[in-house]
């Protein structure tokens, strides 16, 4: 074996050593996410930090606690966009809407909602539909900092012009500048968007079941996980959801190697969207 | 920096797979290299090519009718099989497991493209080590250098198309300077060598 073999291979009894000592230490659990994009993230923390190995980067994170917030934000993936992936809403809208109209109540779990662009996306959706005073929104996320900005539903004003086609690429009933105002380069949306709206802690890893909901919408969350993960995850989306509630995935993400699929038929095929079937 | 026949056999002991990056000019020079692939190839090809984020690929359709060998866009957690080329899907980078299905990401975008090459050659070198061939090609932007130095660090081969030929000679310039230990070759040459990747024993 040559010093660039053992070399791999130490960087790898390390990485395993970090994730298991974040867990141990912290209770975020990363054991089961997907290690190519987990070990690219880490080299990047590696160099944020000023480690020259994983291993001082476990020294610090387990040493001072003040680093784990950052590290989390390298850990988990923040990128999302209002209405990203348009026909998704449209999709949402045109075809899943009118089964969630024969619901006196609903509810709506946003799992991974990242800083909240997902769940106000379906908040300003459900309100021009007429829904919005029947629904509760759930957003969790396991990154505390994604949080405090979901709630806070600020955005760079620079993102807004996607947005706004996003949006009407979607099929949007009004204009999105209805629903923010623009101060000092940012966007502040409207905070009635979130009166029905409970963001909070969960962890699609290692927390339970926590309401019955009619929609779950969890996008481009699945691609970090393995495969057992990902059945976990979607064991969970099986049993929050009543008898023909949906389920929508992200534009590459599918059930097709999922322990659950057969509870699931595809509603909206390519938008990736599932009903969860009758029987149960 | 080694170019014209008879070609060096680049330093990949036996290869498993490769990987293509291309940006740029990248559909005239794949149609040079992916048709060559002879029907049964033994490897599996994973590609990035730079394309705009909106939603709806088309590599995989224009190149599926084209080549003799299987052609798709990548799917998450898909375990890789011989003799199928896959790209890389629009907005989503594209990565090898150590487990050796792919991943997809959507991390934030590195040198302003999602997919990027650098994301693939990067974890494709974790995963295969010596066992991996990666093939630079056209582009106006450096993606791809610093993943091709990782294939080169774990003992892979790099090829890089030759920069008088390519469409944009700035991404393998940029590939040969990360990585001098590079073959430079013309897209043909290229095409004969993942070819005869497949014939050998």
């Amino acid at each position: 074996m040559d010093l660039d073999t053992v070399l791999d291979k130490t960087e790898d009894i390390e990485l395993r050593l970090l994730l298991d000592a974040i867990y141990r230490r912290y209770h975020y659990d990363f054991r089961g996410y997907s290690m190519a994009s987990i070990t690219r993230r880490l080299r990047q923390a590696r160099e944020h930090f000023g480690c020259r190995t994983l291993s001082q980067l476990q020294d610090r994170v387990l040493h001072d606690p003040a680093v784990l917030p950052e590290l989390l934000s390298y850990l988990t993936v923040q990128v999302s966009e209002l209405f990203r992936d348009p026909p998704y809403f449209r999709a949402i809208r045109e075809r899943v809407v009118p089964h969630l109209r024969t619901y006196p109540s609903l509810k709506v779990w946003v799992a991974g909602c990242s800083a909240g662009e997902e769940l106000y996306s379906l908040a300003i959706l459900f309100r021009e539909e007429g829904l919005e005073e029947r629904t509760m929104f759930y957003g969790t996320d396991i990154n505390p900092e994604a949080i405090r900005k979901a709630e806070a539903g600020v955005y760079e004003i620079e993102r807004l012009p996607l947005f706004t086609e996003n949006h009407r690429l979607s099929g949007g009933k009004s204009s999105l500048s209805d629903y923010y105002t623009a101060a000092y380069g940012a966007a502040v949306f409207d905070k009635t968007l979130r009166r029905r709206a409970v963001f909070s802690d969960h962890s699609l890893v290692t927390d339970a079941v926590f309401a019955e909901v009619h929609l779950v919408s969890c996008r481009n969350v699945l691609i970090y996980f393995d495969r057992q993960l990902q059945d976990r995850a979607v064991g969970l989306f099986k049993d929050s959801l009543v008898r023909k509630g949906f389920l929508g995935l992200g534009a590459k993400e599918s059930l097709r190697f999922n322990a659950h699929a057969d509870a699931f038929a595809e509603f909206a095929r390519d938008e990736r969207i599932y009903q969860k079937r009758g029987a149960s | 920096m080694t170019t014209g026949s008879p070609l060096p056999v680049p330093h990949a002991p036996r290869a498993e797979a490769v990987v293509i990056g291309a940006s740029a000019g990248a559909v005239d020079a794949l149609s040079v290299i992916l048709p060559a692939l002879p029907e049964g190839y033994p490897l599996p090809v994973m590609v990035v090519v730079h394309v705009p984020p909106n939603k709806k690929s088309i590599m995989a359709e224009l190149f599926r009718n084209k080549c003799r060998v299987d052609v798709r866009e990548a799917d998450d957690k898909e375990p890789l099989a011989p003799g199928t080329v896959y790209f890389a899907p629009p907005d989503y980078h594209l990565l090898v497991e150590p487990d050796r299905r792919l991943s997809l990401s959507s991390e934030e975008p590195v040198h302003y493209s999602r997919p990027a090459i650098d994301v693939l050659f990067e974890s494709a070198a974790d995963a295969f080590g010596p066992a991996l061939v990666a093939v630079l090609l056209t582009g106006a932007s450096s993606d791809g250098a610093c993943g091709l130095k990782a294939v080169c660090d774990a003992g892979g081969a790099a090829l890089v198309q030759h920069p008088d030929e390519a469409a944009m000679p700035t991404m393998p310039r940029a590939g040969i300077a990360a990585c001098p230990k590079a073959s430079v070759m013309y897209l043909e040459q290229i095409a004969g060598h993942l070819r005869d990747l497949g014939r050998r024993p």
